[in-house]
């Protein structure tokens, strides 16, 4: 990474000079964090730190590194450490252990990851601007492979690369000194590096700017990824990684903290209503750029690139592969807020969906109480949830009942059909033909089967109604989703016949021509 | 042990392949006017050094048993595993250091093969000589590199062997060449290598031959990760020999 150019030394520049305007609860916390900054007296402006260029800080403007060494507090996301609360740089060690592992990408997907931390994306690193980092490297010894790491946050060749390159069972140590403040991506620089990165290697570090960051209420930390399987998505098992989609930038999978439903339901980001949060987002790649938005929010300020300065009043947020942004807003109405990557189809087809759910007095003024996420959620948000599970865990068993099968099928329902068909199964008259109490669909199981793996178009009766349009193949189900579905449907609004089984949808599946690349 | 063994030195050793030689296009070559190197003809042992070969090794030089080498020419970690003698033990040996792995090979009258040996002969798959350019091929073999390594090692020769007659070149463990340290990437897969030209010579994705061979990328990476003292818990080696002239 180039060095900043050198730039005057100035004390107050203008986003900083904001700080004055805190919300009373995190100029509360001000006053108790210990920080420079706290020294004036609480929601009054207070005294600006000195601010360093990198030169500076390089040529030792900061003073030597001190008292006895610091172990770095290192977090799982979507946690983040502690602020520091330092006023000098001090030497701090920092220990990550690369671990290469199988877990699961989304509901019975298995991937192996390839991790800094265990976790993808790695631990979280926090220092302050003038820190001498003192980084150990250890590889696991069970790993196959060599690893690296590239700390964007280094100032030097490779960004530490080169030093840190260490095979498995063995452990690596380099030094630096975080010249400038900012958050930055750090990812495994291994050849190939693009699988490497897309394996899951890469997470943040944030360098504090002397006098921290601006206090609020709840930090989070989220990273973007794009992801490259054999199969298909959601196509069940263990999941090679696939070099020809990730050259060809074809993403399976494009999710928030290495697995789709990370952050949804009991995994959700948590927040009570007048909070101001801060989101700390990544995006690892190794191909895509995110449009990092969330539902239903307007962010107060973005320090866009990660860097220092901010824009205010952002609905939408680039962020590069290999880069970074800080978001900040209040949580003013309760409700499930949700993020995504608002190129739509990673969202609603790709896993990209993260949820925040804010709790609290309802504040009429702001939000009329209307949910505004219905519609996002259900798709995948919804499909990951419990019945989906206990379905799969149930097949899994070979104990699968008509009941779990429902269960499953209503959320599956919501996320998938019900757009179109509506939540009550009635359609909409001349366009989507209704499901409750169709004649079509109870006549024959399996060719409602094919309908939803195939599509449907042309002249169509249902209930001696005519329809001629089109229904898109579902091709992004899984056979068991198919069965799940269509158990549901011909079991709801009325209707009463058999569970279809996911044998039945696979024998379908399996009947049907198919060209070639459909699949995928 | 597998079959076809000899007894030489008092170690059971491998049966060899004859491998005729051939041109090779390493990912890396040493000269750049020269992308295609000739491999000359030599002998090629069919299967990694197992656990039961490396006992009687260790019998035959108690200086190479589990503790005793000097940290110079194993680390920590050599034989780190091993259990009293297992002369039936079938399963690869690993957690030997490029030291070891040549005292073993000189001992058996042999020596290491060469990186472009080796990679000559892991060109080749179940059906073809020179596989390098079968995307399924290579796919295979990426697959198994991407598998962390918590499995216990299986036996050598429980796999197909490739078009050569060779068993185990890919799958089973990573393999210490003779020269591994030649053809470095450098730690920063992404440097273009102008600079230490030693340490980082022609690196990268600009220079390399063929960029679409990743596993050839991880086998040149893996290699360069390592020294000499070093050992790990996938990392065996196999031994050749030079193919007498009549
Ligand atoms: C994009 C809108 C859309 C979505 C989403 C959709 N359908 Fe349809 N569906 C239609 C249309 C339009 C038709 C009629 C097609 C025709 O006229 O040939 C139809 C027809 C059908 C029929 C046959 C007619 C009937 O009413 O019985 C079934 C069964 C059906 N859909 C089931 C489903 C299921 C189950 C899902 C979810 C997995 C689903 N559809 C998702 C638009 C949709
Ligand atoms: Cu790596």
């Amino acid at each position: 990474m180039p060095p900043r150019p050198p730039t005057v030394r100035r004390t107050s520049s203008a986003p900083r000079a904001r700080r004055g305007a805190l919300s009373l609860s995190a100029a509360l916390l001000l006053a108790s964090c210990g920080a420079p900054t706290s020294k004036a007296p609480a929601a009054t402006t207070p005294a600006e730190p000195t601010i360093y260029t990198a030169a500076e800080v390089a040529a030792g403007a900061m003073g030597a590194p001190q008292g006895a060494p610091i172990q770095a507090v290192l977090t799982a996301p979507p946690l983040v450490p502690p602020p520091t609360n330092r006023t000098a740089p001090a030497n701090v060690v920092v220990n990550l252990e690369v671990v290469e592992k199988t877990m699961p990408i989304s509901e019975g997907v298995d991937y192996t990851f390839w991790t800094f931390g265990g976790t993808v994306p790695g631990s979280f690193i926090r220092i302050r601007q003038g820190d001498h980092v003192e980084f150990h490297l250890q590889n696991h010894p069970d790993n196959k492979m060599p690893h690296n790491i590239d700390l964007h946050a280094v100032t030097g060749p490779g960004g530490g690369a080169a030093s840190s390159f260490t095979a498995p069972g063995h452990a690596s140590q380099f030094s630096f000194q975080a010249l400038n403040p900012g958050l930055y991506v750090y990812h495994c620089a291994t050849a190939p590096v693009g699988m490497h990165v897309a394996n899951g290697m890469y997470g943040l570090i944030l360098v504090e700017p002397p006098g921290g960051l601006p206090p609020v209420d709840r930090e989070y930390y989220v990273m973007q990824g794009d992801w490259y399987t054999v199969g298909k998505y959601r196509e069940k098992g263990l999941q090679p990684f696939d070099m020809q989609k990730a050259i060809e930038e074809n993403a399976t999978y494009v999710v928030f903290n290495g697995a789709e439903g990370a952050l949804v339901g009991d995994n959700a980001l948590q927040a009570k209503v007048g909070e101001r949060v801060r989101i700390y987002v990544g995006n690892g790649g190794p191909n895509l750029v995110s449009s990092f938005h969330v539902i239903g929010e307007i962010f107060d300020k973005v320090y866009f690139e990660g860097g220092d300065r901010f824009q205010t009043n952002v609905q939408t947020t680039m962020i590069p592969a290999g880069g970074s942004a800080i978001v900040e807003y209040i949580v003013e109405a309760p409700g499930t807020y949700v993020l995504v990557d608002h190129s739509l189809f990673r969202a609603f087809n790709k896993g990209a969906v993260g949820m925040m759910k804010v709790t609290g007095g309802d504040n009429l003024v702001v939000y009329s109480g209307k949910e505004v996420d219905s519609v996002y959620l259900a798709d995948k948000a919804a499909a990951t949830g419990a019945p989906v599970a206990a379905a799969t865990a149930a097949t899994a068993a070979g104990a699968l009942t008509l009941d779990q099968q429902i269960a499953a099928g209503e959320r599956l329902f919501a996320g998938t059909c019900s757009t179109c068909h509506q939540a009550d199964g009635k359609g909409l008259a001349g366009v989507f033909p209704p499901l409750a109490g169709s004649d079509w669909l109870m006549a024959d199981a399996r060719r409602s089967v094919g309908v939803v793996l195939n599509g449907l178009s042309g002249p169509v009766t249902v209930n001696d109604q005519p329809y001629n349009s089109v229904m898109p193949p579902m091709s992004q189900l899984n056979d068991d989703e198919v069965a799940h579905i269509l158990t549901y449907v011909r079991n709801s609004w009325g209707n009463k016949g058999d569970a279809v089984s996911p044998a039945m949808v696979a024998e379908v599946r399996k009947e049907t021509p198919r060209s070639v690349g459909a699949a995928h | 042990m597998g079959a076809g063994q000899t007894i030489a030195a008092g170690l059971a050793l491998t049966a060899l392949v004859e491998i005729p030689g051939g041109t090779y296009r390493p990912l890396y070559p040493a000269d750049p006017e020269q992308p295609v190197v000739e491999v000359a003809p030599f002998l090629l042992e069919a299967h990694p050094v197992t656990v039961g070969q490396y006992a009687t090794f260790v019998r035959v030089q108690p200086r190479w048993a589990p503790g005793v080498p000097p940290a110079v020419l194993a680390d920590r970690g050599y034989l780190g595993a091993w259990k009293v003698n297992r002369p039936a033990d079938d399963r690869p040996v690993t957690e030997v250091s490029w030291y070891a792995a040549r005292a073993y090979c000189a001992a058996a009258g042999r020596r290491l093969p060469t990186e472009d040996e080796w990679e000559l002969v892991a060109r080749a798959s179940p059906t073809q000589r020179d596989a390098s350019a079968d995307p399924a091929w290579l796919a295979e073999i990426l697959a198994w590199y991407s598998a962390p390594a918590t499995a216990p090692l299986g036996p050598v020769r429980a796999g197909r062997n490739n078009a050569w007659g060779v068993w185990d070149m890919h799958g089973l463990v990573w393999e210490w060449v003779e020269d591994f340290n030649n053809a470095l990437v450098a730690g920063d897969a992404r440097e273009g290598g102008e600079e230490d030209k030693a340490r980082f010579c022609g690196v990268g994705a600009i220079s390399a031959q063929d960029v679409r061979d990743y596993a050839n990328f991880m086998r040149v990476a893996w290699r360069s990760s390592l020294r000499g003292e070093m050992t790990t818990r996938t990392l065996g080696f196999r031994c050749a020999a030079d193919l007498e002239t009549p």
